[in-house]
Parts: C-alpha cells; sequence; structure tokens
C-alpha cells in the first residue's frame, strides 16, 4: 500500500473551485448571450465582462500559487497515456483561461466599444481601432469558448473517473485535500 | 496494486461509467439547449440576422439595418439645465466632440431616398475623461414594434415572396391583425408632418431610458433633437429630380454653407407614463428640459469617414443615464452587436457605399 498522498493545498483548492464555478457561469453566460435577443442580453453582458476580468486576475494569482505549492504527484500506478493527457489537458485549462478573458478584452478595444466593468469604472483599450482584428478576435473568442468548454468536460470526466473508477484519490486530493 | 482491468468489466463498473457518461451529456446538452440550438423557436441573434437578409437581401460589409448613410461630426455643448436630473458628466456645459451619422431606415444601402422613410441621426459623444454616450433616434414619434419578437416578425412578413419578388400583403394583414399595438402605432407614425430633409428633421429616440443623479435619484426620460433650421414640409419642396440620393446631397450641401444646430431636448415621464413599450407615446404635456445644442459642421462619406467602425448601440451609456424596463433597449444592443461583427468580418469585401467621398465633395460646395 502506498502511503497517503498529500493531497492540494488549501489556497490551491479554493481557487480551483472558485474559478471553476465562475468559469462554468461564465461559459453559459457567454454562450446565452451570444443567442440571447431577449431582456436577459444586456444584464448577461454586464455580469460577463467583470467576471472575465476577475478570472483574468484569479487565473495570474493562481499561477503563482501553482509554482508556490506544487499540486501533489500523480498516482505511480497512472498509465503513461493518461499522465500525459492529464498534463496536457491542465496546460491547456490554464492557457485557456488567460487567453478568453484577453482575447474579449483585445476584441472590445479594436471595436471601440467602452469596456466597462461596473458603473465608470472602465478598462483602458489594449488593441487599436480595427473592425477586422475585432472579427477575427470575435471568432476567436467563441471558438476558444468552445474548445474551454470541451476541456473542460474532458477535465470533469476525468475527475470522475478518477474518483468512480480507479479510485486512486486523485479526485479526493482537490475535493478534501488529502 | 494494479488499475481495474479494462478487459473484465465488472456490472458496478459498467453502472459508474454510464453515470460519468450521463453526467457529461447533460452538461453538454445544456450548455446546447442554453445556446439555442436545441430550439428552432427560440428568437436568436442569429436568426434575426437571417430575417433581416430575408428581407433586404445580402450587402456585405454594411450595417444590417440603416445601411444608407453618412458621417457627420461636430460638438455638444451641455446647458447645464439636466445636471439636477443626471450625474452624466456629458451634460457639463462644456464642448463634448461628437461623431454621429445620418442615415435612411432598411437594410438597403442603395434604396433610393424617399421622402416616407425613415430617416435616422445617431450620436457618439466623446466626453473627455468620461464614458462615452451612444444614441440612435428615429424621425417617427413612435416605434412600430415593442419587443424583438414583434421585429422580426414584421421583418418576416415583409419580405419579399421568392415566387413574385414581391411582399404578400396576406402575410402583413396577418402580422396586423396579431400585433394590435403595431396598427396603433402606425396610424400615430402615419400622422406625423416629414419634413424636407435631414437638416430640419426631428429626431426622437423611441426607447425611454433613466436619468440618475448624484442623489440616486432616477426619472424615466425620451429624448428627441430638434433642428434650429426652420421646419419646411416635404410636399411642399417634393423635388422633381431623378437624384436618388437628393437627401444626401442637400445634407451635404448645407452642411458646407453654414454649421447645423439640433436642440437636444429631454422629456420627463410621470409616474404611470409607458416606459417598457416604445409604440406608446408619452402625453404631449410632459415638462421638456434643454439639455444642450448639437452641432454639426462636417459631413463625410461612410468610406472612410469617423462613424463607419462605430456600433451606434443604445446601451452604451455613462452613468448617470441607464436603460429603462424597455426590451427592446436589450434587443437593440444585441441585434446591433451582431450587426457589427457580420460587418467587421465583411470590410474587405464590401463595395463603396451609395453616398461616395466624390458625392460628399460635390455638395459641399
Amino acid at each position: 500500500m502506498n502511503p497517503p498522498q498529500a493531497g492540494f493545498s488549501t489556497p490551491s483548492r479554493l481557487l480551483h473551485w472558485l474559478m471553476a464555478a465562475m468559469i462554468l457561469a461564465m461559459l453559459f453566460i457567454g454562450v446565452g448571450m451570444a443567442a440571447s435577443e431577449s431582456s436577459w442580453y444586456s444584464l448577461l453582458v454586464s455580469i460577463h465582462r467583470p467576471l472575465g476580468i476577475a478570472i483574468l486576475v484569479l487565473v495570474a494569482i493562481r499561477l503563482v500559487n501553482r509554482l508556490a505549492y506544487p499540486p501533489p504527484a500523480l498516482p505511480e500506478t497512472l498509465p503513461p497515456l493518461m499522465r500525459s493527457a492529464a498534463l496536457a489537458s491542465h496546460m491547456l485549462l490554464y492557457a485557456l483561461m488567460f487567453a478568453l478573458p484577453l482575447v474579449g478584452w483585445g476584441m472590445l478595444s479594436a471595436a471601440r466599444y467602452p469596456i466597462v466593468l461596473y458603473g465608470s469604472l472602465q478598462l483602458p483599450p489594449i488593441l487599436p481601432h480595427d473592425v477586422m482584428l475585432y472579427a477575427l478576435l470575435r471568432h476567436l473568442h467563441t471558438w476558444l469558448a468552445y474548445l474551454l468548454f470541451a476541456t473542460f468536460l474532458a477535465h470533469l470526466g476525468a475527475a470522475l473517473f478518477h474518483f468512480l473508477i480507479r479510485r486512486d484519490g486523485v479526485f479526493e486530493s482537490m475535493a478534501s485535500g488529502r | 496494486m494494479s488499475g481495474p482491468r479494462l478487459t473484465m468489466p465488472t456490472a458496478g463498473t459498467l453502472v459508474r461509467l454510464g453515470a460519468i457518461g450521463a453526467i457529461l451529456l447533460g452538461v453538454a446538452g445544456l450548455f446546447t439547449y442554453v445556446g439555442g440550438w436545441l430550439s428552432p423557436d427560440r428568437l436568436t441573434q442569429a436568426r434575426m440576422m437571417m430575417a433581416v437578409e430575408e428581407a433586404n437581401g445580402s450587402h456585405p460589409g454594411f450595417r444590417r439595418n440603416h445601411a444608407k448613410g453618412v458621417c457627420v461630426s461636430g460638438w455638444f455643448e451641455g446647458s447645464g439645465q439636466i445636471r439636477r436630473l443626471s450625474k452624466a458628466a456629458v451634460f457639463r456645459p462644456d464642448r463634448v466632440p461628437v461623431i454621429g451619422r445620418f442615415a435612411l431606415a432598411g437594410g438597403m444601402p442603395f434604396q433610393a431616398d424617399m421622402p416616407t422613410t425613415v430617416r435616422s441621426l445617431a450620436l457618439r459623444f466623446l466626453t473627455p475623461g468620461a464614458e462615452e454616450w451612444r444614441t440612435g433616434m428615429n424621425n417617427i414619434p413612435v416605434f412600430a414594434v415593442n419587443t424583438a419578437r414583434g421585429f422580426y416578425e414584421q421583418l418576416v412578413a415583409s419580405a419579399p415572396d421568392p415566387a413574385t419578388g414581391k411582399p404578400d400583403p396576406s402575410k402583413m394583414q396577418t402580422f396586423l391583425a396579431n400585433h394590435p399595438e403595431t396598427v396603433r402605432a402606425l396610424a400615430i407614425i402615419k400622422e406625423r408632418s416629414i419634413s424636407s430633409g435631414f437638416v430640419n428633421e426631428t429626431f426622437n429616440s423611441l426607447n425611454t431610458f433613466r436619468f440618475v443623479n448624484t442623489t440616486g435619484a432616477s426619472v424615466p426620460v425620451r429624448w428627441s433633437t430638434v433642428p434650429l433650421q426652420p421646419f419646411v414640409a416635404e410636399s411642399a419642396t417634393q423635388p422633381a429630380t431623378a437624384n436618388k440620393n437628393y437627401l444626401f446631397d442637400e445634407l451635404a450641401a448645407e452642411i458646407g454653407r453654414h454649421p447645423l444646430q439640433w436642440r437636444l431636448t429631454v422629456t420627463i415621464g410621470q409616474p404611470g407614463d409607458p416606459t417598457g413599450d416604445a409604440t406608446l407615446p408619452w402625453p404631449a404635456d410632459r415638462p421638456k428640459v434643454d439639455a444642450g445644442m448639437v452641432t454639426l459642421d462636417s459631413t463625410s462619406s461612410e468610406d472612410g469617414g469617423q462613424c463607419t467602425d462605430v456600433n451606434y448601440d443604445p446601451l452604451v451609456l455613462p452613468s448617470g443615464i441607464e436603460p429603462s424596463d424597455d426590451p427592446l433597449l436589450s434587443a437593440r444592443s444585441a441585434a446591433y452587436a451582431r450587426s457589427f461583427t457580420l460587418r467587421a468580418g465583411e470590410a474587405g469585401e464590401k463595395p463603396p457605399s451609395a453616398i461616395t467621398p466624390k458625392d460628399v465633395k460635390a455638395g459641399d460646395k
């Protein structure tokens, strides 16, 4: 028997579950508002922008936290293919958590929409006024969001697979920290 | 210990695998539902744009509505009288640069100017060091529909029949039978006096907004730009010309002679006045406050003009101006955003606009 493995640190788990809720909400708000012609539209947009920027700030903190508190090693028993898949999907999740808010901020900048967070709190544009660039980034934003949703599904599926099928403690290391 | 053998899964493992699959499928299904893909009857932005294209044809690179227009620029100077109602910095008694756009309603960028076609004025107020304000106004007293669904159904009813190339009158009759608010609104719209051109026309916000002052007090408002140029009725000057751009040519000529001015007039609603229905007018005796003067002293073609890459989204509002409960505001904002994204992606294939830089120069003499 292996000794009980130390799980994720408390700050890591806090960041993970907080951001999980925020990102999942963000994906549903995003896909809903992009289809909406209803009264919900403006409310969803006004949540989407500050929530996205909050995710950008948190993922930066999370990256620093990950360096400070490295995640526990995966179980020795995990086949190499699953090990590679875990590494690749986590790198992709981090890349998308940075890319989606930045592309969103950039596309609003290129369209010269005011980037209102709340009331008179606004962000400055980070790109020149260029509508063709806007169109490119707007489509990129959608496709990266679909990719993030697909990666999230894979992540959720893998977590449940560890929990219910392999029962190797990987799920618990994030759920309870043990 | 090695992991479970995948070659011989137990019944329990299969059940657990099935549970994982069901959870993933459920989450993916919910995402698909929220995105509108499972609801063919839901009015989405994409379906609204399809209806616009079926009614007007495909015009890559142009706005999906109010497609024919020109850019104008000038400034706004607040009267100072609005500051008790709204804390928005735009209402300070200072000059604020304005980038605007005059246009004709409809999605056909090369339609001939007609007196009865709805005219619009969109303005973008660029208050230094404060938030922007964008507004789109029309020369009608009320809007013809009060929901996005009404707008969509009106579009579908007015789309040309593929067989005849003309709208089917029976479809419009059915639409009107289902929308008594539109019948009432069209009667009011029909009674309006139409001016001879853009320069002596009044443009109205149609939708209701709310002004909020520094104490947090909020009042419902509608606003209009009222011309200082004297009103001349359209019928008196009906041009005997075949010039299909006569409205825009006259605008360029007038603005070349002298700056044009409109007073931004804010109407204050009373409790009980309809705020969530743009087909309903407010009583004529409602108090009006002079917010300041819009001066436009230059016009240019959309090709290379400063208004072209701007989405006149009615929900780009500074703090001090807030949306009302009018569902059309959200609907317009959503549809404009989708239209803007579509035309931005087509910017490379857009043909020259109806009013070219040469036309503006020729008029501007």
